[in-house]
């Protein structure tokens, strides 16, 4: 029935997605919040369109300081399924993280992440990722201001902003062990130090 | 949600006291609750005065300074390497710090709220027993093997409490400063001297001061009768005065009076001759503070009258040196000390052996130190190298002159064999007639060194470059050293050559970061700290300093501090070198007071964590080192 057809695209918003975006109109008389949020997703592969998001792994940073509390890591459950990505993730489809279904990490990832300015190396690709799982859920794109280390690397570095530098070569120069790279939560931390580092640099 | 982060720094934390005493689950629960800071290379974590932080520091990768303001300068205390605690004090006081903080180089710490941690302090005796032990101590890792005698701690102004560290109080002078007129007549001040019980009189005019006199210008111009008793004082007095100023400390001014040979500091108000006198410090107010005391070594080493007095000196000056090294005293001035002293017993050698001759030399003559000697950095008794220079004179009477020379090195070896010094196994010693030449044979030697240069020619450049004045007439070896700055001029080839040869030195540390050992031979797996480290340095400090075309500093540390002068923009670079050829000093010297040996071969197990940490760290600059001689001598070609 049309009516049923109309209620279901104009259906409310879920209290979650209403709840994340009134932490930004809370925004408008009060100073903009000072935290941010540096995450990595593991995904099966690079293309927005058909890969799905393995795990999202985050940490807070407040000031000078990386908050170990601040915390968010998240292993989710997808039907699509690449072999030859695993050995980069290291995720296996049975592993033994205890997985969640993608709404509910979505939904837990907005709960984390509130207002905070999103940082990330490449950070649009990941974005993207995530908007692709809201997508799915019908609900409308992160409003998070973004901050991509690689665009501050090549402008402490004077470069065109245009020129690409991998998260291994960030770590080389800004002398950065890289234990545990390539899990989600392991990305994050280093690039939150290189956020850090950066930030330091470029006065932000 | 398990946090790999806080699982991340609780794998670190469990390998340091101590973090190391708590139960795994709880070390994670705390690791939760830790920030971690980033700070840039010089970034201030806090002040001395700042109010106490909520948190306390554990350092994960870089060096954190300590220090303590101390006569109005900032003074190092102790660098904190990787797994090191800073900041305790809010523990125990509610206070503000006493210490200062401050990144030595880029650093990554973990910020541990005291709140947080106060419970686990609590529950576990050993935590406790730990905090306190470091507290009390003033060592931040009482655990550590070589925690005693060490002065650290930002708990307190070690500068006030410790009676081991009197080089850093301020100096204590007399503020009741007699003065008289240029124009008062010998015998009144004479008269005010007596009636007032004082050594010395400051002559001023308008309260500035323009000359000093003491009982020894009495003694030795006016009793001698080389001047009547009723001359205006302005003829006899000794000028101009050396002026301090008020927050200058022990060590510096005790440095100045050995350098100048004086007893007696003016003390001004802004410690130039221009400004007003506040003060005087004399000889004997440094000697209430200290009784240990450099000038009375350097005392001794005048009134010596045999080389057993002199080997008694000797043996007082090593005690001093392990004494200034476990107080944590700058090696820097533990090193201008000794050099100093040992300067004061060659010359007192050299004086004795030529009154032992019974013969006054028959033309002028310099006696120079070369080697590690010549550049003052011999804080162990490590063997002598030598050499002399004498005047030119006509054939006939040149083997008669170099024969007396030779004479005299003989018996100076000697008795600086006996003190202690060896003999230089490849006989670089004056009484070698190689090395006991004419003026113009070592022109003419030196040219040859730096014209055709050989291997072995560029050897014996870096032992006989590195020549320090040390007795007789100065204007021998100035005339050696324009020699050979016009023969290095432009030569291109010279320096490639000397370049080359800084760079054969054996690295330090391999691609991960390891010690690279001696692998065979009597000190097989021991790290041989001399060629591996210091030498690299030695030798780039004296090819860049002479290639800068600057004379009159043979250090290492001082080449490098002032290469940090005339290539500004090399500053830092070079500073850092010059400390890290310090902290290889200290370490050498270490190991050979403790081995009773030359400290060239470190046994690495010996070594505590924080060392071999503070060991790499001073490797670093070597490498670029390497590079910048490469680059700016073109080396490419010969290596």
């Amino acid at each position: 029935m049309s009516f049923d057809w109309f209620r279901k695209t104009k259906k409310e918003a879920p209290q979650f997605w209403k709840d994340y975006l009134s932490g930004f109109q809370k925004q408008a008389g009060n100073p903009l919040s000072k935290r941010y949020v540096v995450f990595d997703c593991e995904t099966t592969g690079l293309d927005p369109k058909k890969d799905v998001i393995l795990s999202i792994g985050a940490i807070g940073i407040e000031g000078d300081a990386i908050l170990v509390n601040d915390y968010f890591e998240v292993f989710l459950e997808q039907d699509v399924y690449r072999p030859e990505t695993v050995p980069i993730h290291g995720i296996l489809k049975t592993g033994k993280e205890e997985k969640l279904t993608e709404p509910e990490a979505v939904i837990r990832f907005l709960s984390y992440i509130k207002d905070a300015t999103l940082v990330g190396h490449h950070t649009n690709f990941d974005v993207k990722m995530v908007n692709q799982a809201l997508k799915r859920l019908d609900l409308g794109k992160l409003k998070n201001k973004k901050i991509d280390t690689n665009d501050l690397y090549q402008k402490h570095k004077g470069w065109q902003s245009d020129q690409y530098s991998g998260l291994d070569e960030l770590c080389a120069v800004f002398k950065i062990s890289k234990s545990d790279r390539h899990t989600a939560s392991g990305d994050a931390f280093i690039t939150a130090l290189i956020f850090l580092k950066l930030k330091k640099k470029l006065r932000i | 949600m398990k946090n790999s982060i806080a699982e991340r720094v609780a794998d670190f934390l469990k390998n340091f006291p101590p973090f190391k005493s708590l139960p795994y689950p709880d070390l994670l629960d705390l690791s939760n609750q830790v920030q971690v800071v980033y700070l840039e290379k010089n970034a201030i974590l806090f002040q001395v005065g700042d109010a106490a932080h909520q948190n306390f520091y554990v350092v994960k990768d870089g060096a954190i300074g300590l220090s303590v303001i101390s006569n109005g300068e900032e003074i190092l205390i102790d660098q904190c390497d990787e797994g090191d605690i800073i900041g305790l004090r809010p523990f125990f006081a509610k206070n503000q710090y006493a210490m200062a903080a401050k990144a030595q180089e880029e650093s990554i710490l973990y910020a541990i709220p005291i709140e947080i941690f106060k419970p686990f302090v609590m529950q576990n005796q050993e935590v406790l027993n730990f905090l306190l032990e470091s507290f009390a101590s003033n060592t931040r890792n009482p655990y550590d093997i070589d925690y005693k005698g060490k002065l650290i701690s930002e708990n307190s102004f070690i500068a006030k409490q410790d009676p081991e560290v009197p080089y850093f109080q301020p100096i204590v002078y007399s503020k009741k400063t007699i003065t008289a007129q240029s124009t008062d007549l010998v015998e009144d001040i004479a008269k005010l001297m007596s009636s007032h019980k004082i050594g010395s009189v400051i002559i001023e005019e308008n309260q500035l001061p323009v000359g000093i006199v003491t009982d020894k210008d009495l003694r030795f111009k006016i009793a001698t009768g080389k001047f009547p008793i009723r001359v205006p004082v302005s003829q006899i007095m000794s000028a101009p005065v050396i002026t301090i100023s008020r927050d200058i400390s022990i060590a510096e001014a005790q440095l100045l009076l050995l350098k100048h040979g004086i007893g007696h500091l003016c003390v001004t108000r802004d410690g130039t001759p221009g400004s007003k006198i506040i003060g005087i410090l004399s000889e004997h107010d440094i000697l209430v503070v200290q009784t240990n005391n450099p000038g009375v070594i350097l005392k001794l080493v005048k009134r010596a009258t045999k080389s057993k007095d002199l080997k008694a000196v000797r043996e007082k000056l090593t005690a001093l040196i392990k004494n200034s090294i476990e107080s944590n005293i700058p090696i820097q001035h533990i090193s201008n000390l000794a050099g100093e002293i040992n300067l004061a017993i060659t010359r007192r050698a050299i004086y004795l052996a030529i009154e032992k001759i019974g013969e006054q030399p028959p033309v002028q003559f310099a006696w120079m130190n070369v080697g590690s000697q010549g550049r003052r950095e011999q804080l162990l008794l490590t063997d002598q190298d030598n050499a002399i220079v004498f005047e030119d004179v006509e054939e006939e009477r040149y083997e008669k002159v170099k024969n007396y020379f030779i004479e005299l090195a003989k018996k100076v070896n000697k008795t600086l064999n006996k003190v202690g010094y060896e003999y230089c196994p490849a006989e670089m010693m004056a009484s070698n007639p190689l090395w006991c030449k004419s003026l113009s044979e070592w022109k003419q030697q030196f040219s040859t060194w730096i014209f055709k240069p050989g291997e072995k020619g560029i050897m014996m450049c870096t032992i006989f470059f590195d020549y320090d004045y040390v007795y007789g007439d100065e204007r021998l070896t100035n005339a050696i050293t324009e020699e050979i700055f016009k023969n290095i001029q432009n030569n291109q080839l010279f320096f490639a050559y000397l370049g080359t040869d800084a760079l054969r030195n054996p690295p330090p540390i391999g691609f991960f970061r390891q010690f690279l050992v001696e692998s065979d031979g009597e000190h097989k797996d021991t790290f041989d700290i001399k060629s591996r480290a210091m030498l690299p340095l030695i030798d780039a400090a004296r090819l860049l300093i002479l290639s800068n075309h600057f004379t009159g500093v043979n250090n290492t540390m001082e080449r490098f501090k002032k290469l940090a002068e005339l290539e500004p923009q090399n500053r830092e670079f070079f500073e850092a070198c010059a400390e890290a050829f310090a902290n290889l000093m200290y370490f050498r010297t270490r190991e050979g007071l403790s081995q009773d040996s030359g400290g060239r071969f470190l046994n690495l197990k010996e070594l505590s964590k924080s060392d071999k940490v503070k060991l790499k760290n001073s490797f670093q600059p070597i490498h670029e080192l390497h590079a910048i001689l490469k680059q700016r001598f073109q080396l490419s070609y010969f290596t």
